[in-house]
């Protein structure tokens, strides 16, 4: 990316590992695994029994009086977005409205605001009095729905379910009025949103951007879309911790869960002439389509992910000798890994030997639209702190993959690091971060 | 230097027609789109009527329509719209071999796409078999044996958001930058302006953007209809879309796609396409102010307007066409109106600006592609569509709205704008190339 750069200066996250970026990442170097059986319902019934699920909170610690009225219009995920991007600007050193009024440091039009949201599925629960009340002879009616279950749905319902009202609620908490962007393309989200938000600041668009992602999988609608899709594994219900496990020869599907993750991204300069502390700088985006008539997997070579990771190192000017680390998208659904290390090692050739590779889904689970930019923040951890986790679950690779991953916890000097993404559907994502410690 | 961006290609599927000449010359003629909802049955609804797509087959499309007969109504929709666009500027679909001198990897998509429709039947089949009204709770087990026998996990995938995007990949082979975004009813914009970015940045040479969107399903019609945001004019649904008049009671829901290839100016010349305008302003903002509300004042909107205009290097006084968001609802016209007036000033009562919306109905995550192809034919025809069903104006709005009849005059900047639930606002700006 051309001058001014475009720096991290703030983390926050939401993760079935904990509540903050330090608690994911303590949790994530001490080889826990945030997955578990489902509480969010009872997952009876279901192939897949086993989810990521983020510890209790109260919404209520997390929101000023003056928005307190909106949280009745806050799914899971709208929440766990707005947990985290109040992390994130408090971390920046930023003082918005929502954090406080008397001390504002930020211009409310020159912030934006950029976030990757799912596909948010309604509560069922909620919606059932209305369905029940709407039954002839057994069965769902739809013109008792119109007299009589209509009426019983909530007012404002619709307003929950909007993907962009992530962003909206953030907007309204913190007063942002840049511009402001939903994108929703699946597991790809994360990173494309922090993609956009990278490319505003870059052509003057603001100064800030809040960027990341959040979703909550566990709903049974969505549950049940990955179990059908056979994306969930079926197998390891008794086993949760050792269920995911990506580029593994005994994967046999993924975990989801939920999560948020809001980086601060920022102008270099704006960054600088405010004395902030620069995590990294992000100096390459790629983007491309995997073309698959099977559209819920990756093409078998891994095309689209290879262009993307191609495009996003040419961006930012490296080799692959200048990587040292690279976070993948690694769901455990072993078609999928092992297009993805294919694509990886098309790129990276003889250097895909001894660049460290850490999927980190096998402990944080696969969070959809928050899982680019967990695995972002995760990078960026491992980046200031000098080390790689240990990646879990992957005791012997999958035959093919031939990636370095790291299966021991181990000290490093991080210059560049590589993340990546797919959506089922097709988009591919590739990010490049580079350190500001010291000399590269 | 930053690459121009120009127009090589448009197409549509909307309620007034397949394809753009179509369209337009049911818009030019002041047709509504709107009857009575055909796709369930409304009838017990609060609003009985809406603006649908009829009579409408992929299918002609495709030369492999099986690749695609799983997809939801907007990836319907957009496939037609996408093919339509590709081949007026001459972007060989379905091949491995396309000879159009496009570089696949330099060929992007940006959506404004919509979810797709749950599967209603088993949807609520489930929920009825799951729910126990005695303890008031579900029986997920209930609710999983019916859910698992009868969900099909390729109608449940098709529900995401992002898979139009992924037909459209389908059909052209791009291998360029691809995002598709949802902000409400902005979305489409938002997706013109965010593809123009991308060509000016140099990212790609070619990106076909639009929209594609249908929430005219019985959880989409309740959802507005408990918002109270729909006309429930159920006597006469062909009037009930009428922004800016004083009888005006709410939007009529639609649904379609537009699609349009942007291109860079250099890519066009080399490939020799006829440009069909230059697109030379995107704004966007939020209102940071209410879930439910606009500002007031219009505070997002004419941030929108205002950052547009400074992107594309004019004036107010440049713009001679304003393509109004205009959903018929009380809040919007009116708050609408007041942003108009803040942004063009002294030229506000002279600048014609008028709303589709009154024969179209509103599309949503579409809206924004419609309306834009709509701005780009105002230019090349020197023909302002009219707001119709427009015979009782609000007194207290008085911006030229373009009463009922379209206008013949000469259009060379055109600002399309959209607005969204919770505050979202974009706005493009096209000019007649030269």
């Amino acid at each position: 990316m051309s001058a001014p750069g475009v720096v991290i200066t703030g983390l926050g996250a939401v993760t079935p590992l904990g509540l903050t970026v330090a608690e994911t990442w303590a949790g994530l170097c001490e080889g826990k695994v945030g997955i578990d059986t489902i509480t969010a319902f009872d997952p009876v019934g279901f192939t897949c029994k086993i989810a990521g699920q983020v510890p209790e909170y109260r919404i209520q610690n997390y929101v000023p009086k003056t928005h307190r009225k909106a949280i009745k219009l806050m799914s899971r995920d709208i929440e766990l977005s707005v947990i985290a991007a109040s992390e994130a600007l408090v971390d920046a050193g930023l003082v918005t409205k929502g954090i406080d009024p008397e001390k504002v440091n930020i211009d409310p039009e020159r912030v934006a605001v950029n976030l990757g949201a799912g596909l948010i599925s309604c509560d069922l629960v909620e919606l059932a009095p209305a369905v029940a009340a709407s039954v002839t002879d057994g069965t769902f009616d739809i013109r008792k729905w119109g007299t009589e279950g209509l009426d019983l749905v909530t007012p404002l319902w619709l307003l929950k379910y909007l993907p962009n009202m992530l962003a909206c609620h953030i907007g309204i908490i913190h007063d942002i009025q840049g511009p402001s962007n939903t994108i929703t393309c699946a597991e790809a989200a994360g990173h494309l949103a922090i993609a956009e938000a990278a490319q505003t600041i870059a052509r003057g668009g603001s100064d800030i951007a809040l960027a990341g992602g959040a979703e909550a999988k566990v709903n049974p609608i969505v549950m049940i879309r990955q179990c059908l899709l056979k994306r969930a594994t079926d197998q390891n219900n008794d086993e949760p911790a050792a269920a995911c496990r990506p580029f593994d020869v005994d994967a046999k599907g993924s975990v989801f869960g939920e999560a948020a993750g809001v980086v601060i991204l920022e102008n270099s300069e704006h960054a600088d002439s405010r004395g902030a502390r620069i995590y990294a700088e992000l100096v390459g985006v790629g983007q491309s389509n995997n073309i698959n008539p099977v559209y819920e997997h990756l093409e078998p070579d891994g095309k689209g992910v290879w262009i993307a990771i191609e495009k996003a190192m040419a961006e930012a000017q490296i080799e692959p000798d200048d990587l040292d680390l690279i976070v993948p998208h690694g769901t455990g659904i072993p078609a999928d890994d092992l297009a993805e290390a294919k694509a990886i090692r098309a790129v990276l050739g003889d250097a895909a030997a001894r660049i460290p590779v850490w999927p980190t889904k096998s402990m944080l689970s696969n969070t959809g639209a928050a899982g680019g930019a967990v695995d972002i923040i995760a990078a960026v951890c491992a980046m200031m702190d000098g080390r790689i986790p240990a990646a879990k679950n992957c005791d012997r690779q999958a035959e093919g993959c031939n990636l370095n991953i790291i299966t021991e916890p181990r000290k490093a000097s991080i210059r560049y690091i590589l993340s990546c993404s797919y959506s089922y559907g097709g988009q591919t994502a590739a990010v490049v971060l580079k350190t500001r410690n010291g000399n590269d | 230097m930053t690459e121009r961006v120009v127009i090589t290609g448009m197409g549509i599927v909307c309620p007034l027609g397949h394809d753009v000449e179509t369209f337009w010359q049911a818009i030019l003629a002041g047709q509504s789109g709107v009857a009575r909802t055909t796709i369930f049955d409304a009838s017990t609804f609060p609003t009985t009527f809406d603006a649908e797509v009829k009579d409408y087959d992929f299918a002609g499309f495709t030369g492999d329509p099986s690749l695609h007969e799983h997809g939801n109504r907007g990836s319907h929709f957009v496939l037609g719209a996408a093919a339509q666009a590709c081949r007026q500027a001459g972007i060989d679909i379905e091949t491995d071999e396309p000879a159009d001198g496009i570089d696949r990897s330099r060929l992007g998509i940006y959506l404004g796409a919509g979810e797709g429709s749950v599967d209603n039947d088993v949807f609520f089949a489930a929920i009825v078999a799951g729910w126990d009204a005695q303890k008031n709770e579900m029986d997920w087990g209930r609710w999983a044996e019916v859910a698992f026998g009868r969900m099909s996990a390729m109608r449940e995938l098709e529900q995401e958001p992002n898979m139009p995007a992924s037909h459209v990949a389908l059909l052209t082979g791009a291998r360029g930058p691809t995002r598709s975004c949802l902000t409400a009813c902005a979305a489409s914009t938002q997706a013109v302006g965010e593809a123009m970015m991308m060509i000016r940045r140099g990212d790609a040479d070619v990106m076909i953007a639009g929209g594609a969107h249908s929430m005219i399903h019985p959880l989409g019609l309740t959802g507005f209809n408990r918002l109270t945001a729909l006309s429930t004019r159920n006597e006469s649904p062909q009037t009930a879309s009428r922004p800016f008049t004083a009888s005006r009671d709410g939007f009529v829901l639609g649904e379609g796609a537009g699609a349009l290839v942007l291109e860079s100016l250099s890519s066009a010349k080399k490939r020799g396409m006829e440009i069909l305008a230059e697109v030379i302003g995107y704004g966007s903002s939020t209102d940071a102010f209410r879930i439910t509300d606009m500002h007031e004042e219009g505070r997002g909107a004419v941030q929108a307007m205002t950052a547009a205009l400074a992107d594309a290097g004019l004036s107010y006084q440049d713009v001679d066409y304003v393509n109004t968001h205009g959903t018929s609802t009380a809040e919007n016209d009116s708050i609408e109106t007041k942003a108009i007036k803040a942004v063009f000033r002294d030229k506000a009562k002279n600048t014609p600006a008028s709303s589709v919306k009154s024969m179209l109905g509103h599309l949503i995550g579409a809206a924004g592609a419609a309306e834009l192809i709509t701005c780009i034919l105002a230019i090349r025809d020197g023909m302002v569509p009219p707001t119709i069903n427009l015979n009782d104006p609000d007194p207290a709005l008085d911006l030229d709205y373009v009463p009922n009849k379209p206008r013949k005059m000469p259009v060379n900047v055109a600002m399309n704008e959209s607005f969204g639930f919770g505050g979202q606002n974009d706005v493009v700006i096209v000019r007649r190339f030269s």
